[in-house]
């Protein structure tokens, strides 16, 4: 049967909704060498400031029950570096680009996407504003919806490109953040950020991160992102980028199910770098199972029970 | 470019209560393996661990035609991950993605003349039985300096006997070999070789390796560490692999130890700035 995977969000369609999630992936071209990236639905880059970032020293990794906990402090080349060594690459292999950008002010946000918008290549800006691992911006915009509001909506203002922000975990009610960010222009929203976490050595009794706190990924967080990415799909309209531990095609389905209507991976794709194909065939494989022609008629389509 | 085989486990050698070896049938990653580079094997299907584990590339297993089958790994039990390996069965089918990172050949192009010789501590001599293999095609002469705790830490020195490398071994209790540390007959050796050039091949403890590329430097010597940090995917993905190098500019920064190592040019490592 004609069964379709591509999704629109807002006005960016991709051809699959499987993205490879940011800060798991590089800039996309690392995998270049070993998998056709053009085949995702699109690559989240790392995060991109308006300079190069040096990172926190190790360990900068923990590993946790069916879970890691991270504290990159998003090391990165800067946006200027990227659109001169990386994009054009990117470009050439046709891959979709949803570039994350942080700032540590509004400006440095706008800025940042300023000089995105200027080069070909880009599909979408995605708003980091929920970093748990860096001191000032980033998270300090996504834990207050006047912040949230404000960065969304001067970003808005210097660029056409669809703007996706992405929303932390580390709030009371993440669905009043998916309002503030349709309010102040979102095209799409993404969750969730990682969840501010912590692993002591109790025999040292010391921090097992060397930034002392960390962001939690993988399975074991899933089922509390699914539960968000359900109550944003309540309150908003905006297309939902869902994320959060997912392994299996069945887990993305899950995500679509709740509201999502695409889907990052990032974790995962430590474990396996071959995983894509796995899930847009396990996705492919069950839309067939359930006489479903377009990924579109998943998302939301979660039935009560009776 | 690397690949994921779901690769058999041909065997698994026992060494004592906390090494084995165990062989992989993985003939793509064996056919495309180079000296020093490394694989990332998951030790379960499941979530416990949910990580890969890098793992030295030990041996190229080949067939009776010397055609290449797969790959072993020298594996120290001494967490989930790797009591895990420790105890898997031939017949078992493990994921092993690799080949992966730069090779020992990478960071200096081979000096015409120079004696390669092989600092290794404990489980540090994974990534010098492919090198040892290479030297020897070549020719050229080379030395391992092996160090362990107590002579139950050193293992397959014939190996490298049989590829010609002249041995010196070190235990620290004097079990087997000179007593001491591996810097020991390694500082006396470099003293000695009188005008001839040599460039030095280091993994093991983090503190042996900065000893050696402390030797390497006031003694003249060329010296490439491998180091071993902790590592999440291998593919440059993650960012947690980092070590802290001086660059051509001199500024020190990090760089993925994944990509840009394992190896490296033991004058642009930070030793200060690792992790232990």
């Amino acid at each position: 049967m004609a069964r379709d995977l591509s999704v629109q969000i807002g006005s960016l369609t991709l051809k699959n909704p499987i993205i490879a999630a940011s800060g798991c992936f590089g800039y996309g071209l690392e995998y270049a060498g070993s998998l056709d990236v053009s085949a995702l639905g699109g690559v989240a880059s790392k995060g991109l400031f308006l300079k190069e970032r040096e990172g926190h020293p190790p360990p900068r990794i923990v590993e946790t029950p069916s879970g890691m906990l991270n504290a990159i402090g998003l090391q990165g080349i800067g946006v200027h570096r990227y659109v001169a060594e990386k994009l054009p690459e990117l470009r050439r292999l046709g891959v979709t680009n949803i570039v994350n950008i942080c700032g540590t002010t509004l400006d440095e946000y706008c800025e940042v996407a300023r000089v995105l918008s200027d080069h070909e290549g880009v599909a979408a800006l995605e708003l980091n504003i929920s970093c748990p691992n860096i001191k000032e911006g980033g998270i300090q915009f996504g834990c207050s919806l006047t912040g949230t509001y404000d960065v969304v909506s001067a970003v808005r203002k210097v660029t056409t490109l669809p703007i996706i922000p992405k929303l932390t975990p580390n709030v009371t009610d993440v669905a009043s953040f998916a309002r503030a960010s349709e309010e102040g222009g979102a095209d799409a929203v993404s969750l969730v950020n990682t969840f501010l976490a912590m692993a002591i050595d109790v025999e040292t009794r010391t921090p097992k991160l060397s930034n002392m706190l960390g962001g939690l990924s993988g399975p074991a967080i899933r089922p509390i992102a699914v539960r968000m990415v359900y109550e944003c799909h309540q309150a908003v309209k905006l297309p939902i980028i869902g994320m959060g531990g997912i392994q299996s095609a069945t887990d993305v389905i899950e995500f679509l199910i709740a509201g999502a209507s695409a889907v990052q991976v990032g974790t995962a794709n430590f474990v396996d770098p071959f995983i894509w194909t796995k899930l847009t065939d396990g996705l492919a494989d069950y839309m067939d199972r359930h006489g479903i022609g377009r990924v579109s008629e998943i998302t939301g389509s979660l039935r009560k029970n009776t | 470019m690397a690949v994921d085989v779901l690769a058999e486990i041909l065997t698994n050698r026992a060494l004592s209560r906390d090494y084995n070896v165990l062989g992989f049938a993985a003939p793509e990653i064996a056919r495309l393996a180079r000296p020093g580079q490394f694989v990332m094997v998951r030790p379960t299907s499941g979530n416990d661990p949910l990580l890969r584990r890098p793992f030295s590339i030990f041996e190229i297993l080949r067939d009776d035609r010397r055609q290449p089958i797969g790959v072993s790994i020298l594996n120290k039990n001494v967490g989930v991950g790797t009591s895990r390996l420790y105890a898997a069965r031939p017949g078992d089918r493990l994921s092993i993605l690799g080949p992966l990172g730069r090779s020992w050949l990478d960071v200096f192009a081979d000096a015409p003349g120079h004696e390669s010789w092989f600092v290794a501590g404990g489980v540090g001599l994974a990534p010098f039985l492919t090198l040892a293999e290479h030297t020897a095609a070549d020719k050229r002469p080379m030395r391992l300096f092996y160090g362990g705790r107590s002579q139950s830490d050193l293992y397959y020195a014939s190996l490298f006997e049989d590829l010609g490398a002249s041995l010196h071994l070190t235990t620290e209790d004097g079990t087997a070999g000179e007593k001491g540390r591996v810097t020991l007959p390694l500082e006396r050796e470099l003293k000695a070789r009188g005008g001839r050039p040599v460039t030095l091949y280091a993994c093991g403890p983090t503190p042996m390796m900065r000893a050696v590329a402390a030797l390497g430097a006031s003694l003249h010597a060329p010296t490439v560490v491998s180091l071993e940090p902790v590592m999440g995917c291998g593919m440059g993905g993650c960012y947690s692999c980092v070590v802290k190098v001086s660059g051509a500019d001199q500024h020190p920064h990090f760089v993925r130890s994944c990509l840009e190592g394992p190896v490296f040019d033991a004058k642009r490592v930070q030793w200060e700035a690792l992790a232990h």
